[in-house]
């Protein structure tokens, strides 16, 4: 096993005392107060999340490059100041990694992926895109995710300009003279900002959104149960290359209308069905669902669950997974079965789990 | 005050042993967000499995340090079970037990040798 990746934010976390843990490769911070209290600030002032472990790509002659046929994203109908939330898939359709592109200028593209899969990410579309137009400037690249419904407000004031982002909206603000790419994307349900820099830049902003009162720091903990609160994916456990984004319940993110790797893959899915398919369900009580625990329909094994968590906002245990064909129709009750003979009962329900973020406000 | 090995603490009343998880069993679990519900009038062995205990970060179980009868159950776990692990040694005690060998108790460790015994595992 490699040695754990430091972010350069890493000094800060231990300052502040975080609790520390192993995430896709790198040493990250789980909480810092607890991760109730940091869940509970982010959906209710603004929490601050270091999130320099994803990977960041760039494209240059854009059109040129033959992205847009190793991605599903309709790269040439991104706007410049636009992102869009998208998959690298397999010829079987299989779920290599999901990512969002900024199209930053004209030509140039930005691409964030997950922290597991930048290697992985770097060679598929290495083969798939003409030499030389892809770079990954992951280590050169901090990012800090200001999520909440005051994140706006809290930005603003450390930025000192106006940030009219729409949602999925990008742009290059000045921050102590120098610059940093702001979109307006996160994991959370909330209102936010995801901020790409130099590591000074983000040592300062991480420093200075501190400084605020309304914001707190926020770990891995709070922002899985924020996720999973929404819904959100989480490559690697509930999406993998095993996995389609039909099957995963995705596909409102695929554009047919353009070509793609694993496009006609799909298609086939489409006609012939598909073998399992992804839930989403609410238990009857506190009880935390967990990954890998089984699904069960009137006693009969279904499916696996692939995350799970207690929800604070919904006082309920809550969770994702994969059932067979004709067992995923929504209200259905199921019974999600854990080791010792734990037993939780759960209905199967529309996402997301909680409504009321102010992710559009 | 008794404590175990396995980061419980009994309090004990004449023959009643009130129960719970230590301040450092709190803290390795986080926020706890479920506690299952020991079964009032239930008999118990010494080593048992008394409850299920979850937190945002895993699920552990609690062991009965004492044999004989749950009497009580914290009727706050239930609607707040964080109280388990913000005040793991006074409001968030977990069951009463009434004793059928109060001996087992006091075999137990006492809080200093518990504190030594923390040191070791730290």
């Amino acid at each position: 096993m490699d040695e754990l990746k430091k972010t350069p934010l890493y000094e800060e976390h231990v300052r502040l005392k975080a609790q520390m843990g192993p995430f896709g490769g790198w040493i990250m911070p789980i909480y810092y107060s607890g991760i109730l209290e940091e869940h509970s600030r982010c959906r209710k002032e603004a929490a601050v999340f270091d999130i320099s472990h994803m990977g960041e790509f760039t494209v240059k002659d854009a059109l040129g490059s033959g992205i847009d046929r190793a991605v599903t994203q309709p790269v040439e109908r991104i706007r410049p100041g636009q992102g869009r939330y998208g998959f690298i898939l397999n010829e079987q359709g299989g779920i290599i990694d999901d990512l969002i592109i900024f199209r930053l200028e004209d030509n140039s593209l930005m691409l964030v992926v997950n922290a597991a899969t930048v290697g992985k990410d770097m060679k598929v579309l290495g083969e798939r895109m003409a030499p030389g137009s892809l770079a990954d400037i992951s280590s050169e690249t901090a990012k800090l995710d200001i999520q909440g419904p005051l994140s706006r407000e809290v930005l603003e004031n450390v930025t000192g300009t106006g940030l009219k982002l729409p949602y999925f909206g990008c742009g290059y603000f000045t921050v102590k003279g120098r610059r940093a790419l702001i979109g307006r994307t996160g994991y959370t349900g909330e209102l936010g900002y995801e901020i790409y820099s130099d590591p000074d830049t983000a040592g300062f902003l991480w420093r200075e959104l501190l400084k605020d009162a309304r914001v707190s720091p926020a770990g891995l903990g709070a922002r899985d149960i924020l996720r999973l609160e929404m819904g959100y994916s989480l490559y690697g456990s509930d999406i993998d290359e095993g996995t389609t984004p039909l099957e995963a319940g995705l596909e409102y993110f695929i554009n047919y209308d353009k070509e793609f790797i694993g496009r006609e893959a799909l298609i086939r899915q489409m006609k012939e069905g598909f073998e399992k398919k992804k839930i989403a369900f609410i238990s009857d009580s506190k009880r935390s669902p967990r990954q890998h625990y089984r699904i069960l329909s009137a006693d009969k094994d279904v499916g696996e669950v692939t995350s799970g968590t207690y929800s604070p906002m919904l006082s309920a245990g809550l969770g994702m997974g994969y059932v067979e064909k004709g067992y995923e129709k929504i209200g259905s009750e199921i019974t999600v079965a854990g080791t010792g003979g734990v037993r939780i009962n759960a209905r199967i329900t529309g996402l997301p789990f909680y409504r009321n973020g102010s992710l559009k406000n | 005050m008794y404590y175990t090995k396995d980061h419980e603490w009994v309090k004990v009343e004449g023959n009643t042993a009130t129960v719970g998880i230590t301040e450092y069993a709190a803290k390795q679990l986080g926020d706890v967000t479920f506690v299952e519900k020991p079964v009032t009038g239930k008999d118990i062995k010494k080593g048992q499995v008394l409850c299920d205990v979850e937190s945002v970060k895993a699920a552990s179980e609690v062991y009965s340090p004492v044999s004989g009868k749950i009497a009580q159950v914290n009727g706050s776990m239930e609607e707040f079970p964080g109280i388990v692990s913000s005040l793991p040694e006074s409001d968030g005690w977990i069951a009463k037990i009434e004793m059928s060998d109060p001996s087992e108790a006091s075999q137990l460790m006492n809080a200093q040798q518990y504190g030594d015994y923390i040191r070791t595992i730290k």
